[in-house]
């Protein structure tokens, strides 16, 4: 078999400096936002004690959702030695270690005391998914950090299947966490279902290729390294099935919450009379993150594959912004029912539909997540050989030219 | 031997006779004294600042709803002077320890009003979610917030079924030495612990007294012959979502 040469990327490649730049604007500005959050308190933001969870946080999921899912592609080449996809191997953990980090910078940001971070390292309730989950995330780190280096030193290759194995039953543990800190809230109507766990990670694993796929083309454009069609329309296949998983998952949610009836209101709500809620559900996740990127995808043309996956890969990402707005904010949005069957009021906002406007302090914390997980990919690109020379479909596969959509498309050249 | 322990010559007739006594004794000697004094005996017994809190002590409240009158905010605004809960005109992000909730039922129009706070249950989820253990139950079964190590991620806010708790999304200013606050942190009601501790009761069960309405009744809920006990045992009482199974420490009647 061929063996894989990477390097860094180096020179002046038109837009690196400007765009660490940009990123770095970025950054600073979700720093400044999270310190005017911190300094006036989260009066500033569309936070109130009945959305106790907002932007950030929606945000900040999306990246730890995304960081487990982005390792798929390495797994598929260390675990289950799909030859197409072991070249990327890298760049999977690279971007899985950017993402979780942006994310969990956001999360830490938020927090009312964000001083008190040694606090949470050192003082636990491991009764808490919460908790658990710093060490899934933390621990999260240090295992992909590990798979990177025995991929990345050819000494210790041959740990990379055992290594990717870890990685793999590390990150569905890691979204299963992420998915219960929802899913075991007994209090909410919205939340208390087993299911918050598989669909969480069916999430990831969309959303984490979604981010994959958009990272690399865009490292491909910037580079000029060339990426083969027949990678693009696998990554983008793949991505299709992935998120018809979620559509069915979120599907299996929705059918078991609507057979109950205590369910009945917030099902009606998020379905049908939730406003903005609704249309996120239905345009958002459900018809433009999901039915039209699997259509787009499974209707590829042969020989350009790319835009179309780019296309799709960017509607499965904000999809994912949406679904995971409106279970996180449209799921608090819907009152919390105390005495059933009675109609409540209070100056607590019992009963109360609550609205949320997310504040430009939080967007702003939440974008510079994806801000400082873009910078650390380019800034681990620049320093360290994450980049095989080539992606050209016959460098992953000297058998590619036999299938026909590549052949069909090169034959009258 | 002239000490007594709850082991040793326990006699609840005397116990109820010195009860009596000492209530009839207050009524008549102190005109000015507060209902709260009365109720108090035998309830809330004072513990020594260096005992620990134990478990043989379980405190609860209990609330008649026939007698809390729609409109009569006297608990609340009780509770906010007690712990220093001063809002700054922003409803939606103001602290609020307890709260007047307005009930109707739209099949028969009948009315209900009765006072939310937090329900101190037996298996509080705000504490089982608490990733830094700054939400605890005491052995006396008084939730409480950890305000050193209270981190501010509002999953307790989330987790609990009542609504209880609030952030505190702005500086505080004079604060009162007993009931400390700081923005960032997560606070809720506190049965006024460190009135409890020294054998009172909570600034909203006292001000309920003297608003006349004595809707609420505070004590020991293990102590067979407190007041509140003796209450739960002859009347139905009710806990708001019961079928959580968190087993609330604040009871309902006539709800």
């Amino acid at each position: 078999m061929r063996r894989t040469t990477y390097r860094e990327i180096t020179g002046q490649y038109v837009g690196f400096y400007g765009l660490m730049a940009g990123l770095g604007v970025l950054i600073l500005l979700s720093l400044a936002a999270a310190w005017h959050m911190e300094h006036q308190g989260h009066h500033v933001t569309g936070m109130t004690n009945q959305i106790v969870w907002g932007m950030p946080h929606v945000l900040a999921i999306f990246l730890i959702v995304a960081a487990s899912g982005a390792l798929n592609v390495a797994s598929l080449g260390t675990v289950f030695g799909r030859t197409w996809y072991k070249p990327l191997g890298r760049l999977s953990g690279l971007l899985a270690l950017a993402l979780l980090v942006g994310g969990l910078a956001v999360l830490v940001l938020d927090l009312g005391r964000a001083d008190r971070i040694l606090v949470a390292m050192t003082t636990y309730n491991f009764k808490s998914i919460f908790a658990w989950n710093i060490y899934l995330y933390t621990g999260f780190m240090a295992v992909v950090v590990v798979y990177l280096w025995v991929q990345m030193e050819r000494r210790m290759n041959r740990f990379a299947p055992a290594a990717g194995l870890v990685a793999m039953i590390w990150r569905l543990v890691l979204t299963t966490g992420t998915g219960s800190i929802f899913g075991f809230l007994i209090a909410r109507q919205a939340y208390d279902a087993a299911v918050l766990a598989p669909l969480f990670i069916a999430m990831s694993l969309s959303l984490g290729l979604a981010s994959f796929n958009l990272t690399l083309a865009a490292i491909c454009r910037g580079t000029g390294l060339e990426l083969g069609d027949g990678l693009v329309s696998r990554l983008g296949r793949l991505m299709g099935v992935l998120a018809a998983v979620v559509l069915y998952f979120t599907a299996v949610q929705h059918l078991t919450n609507l057979y109950a009836a205590e369910h009945a209101g917030v099902e009606r709500f998020i379905l049908l009379e939730g406003g903005v809620f609704t249309a996120l559900f239905w345009v958002g996740q459900v018809l433009l993150g999901g039915l039209v990127p699997i259509a787009l995808v499974f209707t590829l043309p042969a020989g350009r594959a790319l835009g179309r996956v780019v296309l799709a890969s960017i509607l499965v990402f904000l999809g994912g912004i949406a679904q995971i707005y409106v279970i996180v904010i449209g799921g608090q949005a819907y009152p919390l029912v105390l005495f059933p069957g009675k109609e409540v009021q209070s100056s607590f906002f019992d009963g109360v539909v609550m609205s949320y406007v997310p504040s430009w302090p939080e967007i702003t914390l939440g974008v510079g997540g994806f801000a400082m997980a873009a910078a650390i990919v380019m800034v681990g690109l620049r320093s360290l050989r994450f980049l095989p020379e080539s992606l050209a479909d016959a460098a992953l596969d000297p058998h590619h030219r036999a299938a026909p959509t590549v052949a069909e498309e090169k034959a009258p050249a | 031997m002239t000490g007594r322990t709850p082991q040793q010559g326990f006699d609840p007739r005397r116990r109820r006779f010195l009860s009596a006594a000492a209530a009839a004794a207050g009524v008549t000697l102190a005109p000015g004294v507060t209902f709260y004094g009365v109720t108090a005996a035998g309830s809330a017994a004072a513990r020594a600042p260096e005992d620990p809190v134990t478990s043989s002590v379980r405190w609860g409240l209990l609330v008649d709803v026939n007698k809390c009158r729609e409109g009569c905010n006297a608990c609340v605004t009780a509770c906010v002077e007690e712990n220093g809960l001063r809002g700054n005109g922003r409803p939606e992000t103001d602290a609020q320890w307890i709260r007047k909730v307005e009930l109707r039922d739209p099949s028969t129009g009948a009315k209900r009003s009765l006072p939310l706070m937090c329900q101190h249950c037996a298996s509080p989820p705000c504490v089982d979610v608490c990733p830094t253990g700054a939400s605890f139950k005491r052995a006396d079964g008084i939730v409480l917030v950890d305000k050193h190590i209270c981190i501010g991620c509002r999953y307790c806010m989330l987790a609990c079924p009542y609504k209880a708790r609030s952030f505190i999304h702005e500086v505080v200013e004079d604060q009162k030495p007993y009931a400390p606050r700081g923005k960032g942190t997560v606070e809720s009601c506190t049965f006024c612990v460190h009135r409890v501790d020294e054998g009172r009761t909570p600034a909203c069960v006292e001000a309920c007294a003297e608003a006349g309405g004595d809707a609420m009744t505070f004590g020991d809920l293990n102590d067979p012959d407190s007041r509140i006990s003796k209450q739960v045992a002859a009347y139905v009482t009710d806990q708001i979502r019961p079928d959580l199974g968190l087993d609330p420490g604040v009871r309902y009647r006539n709800l």
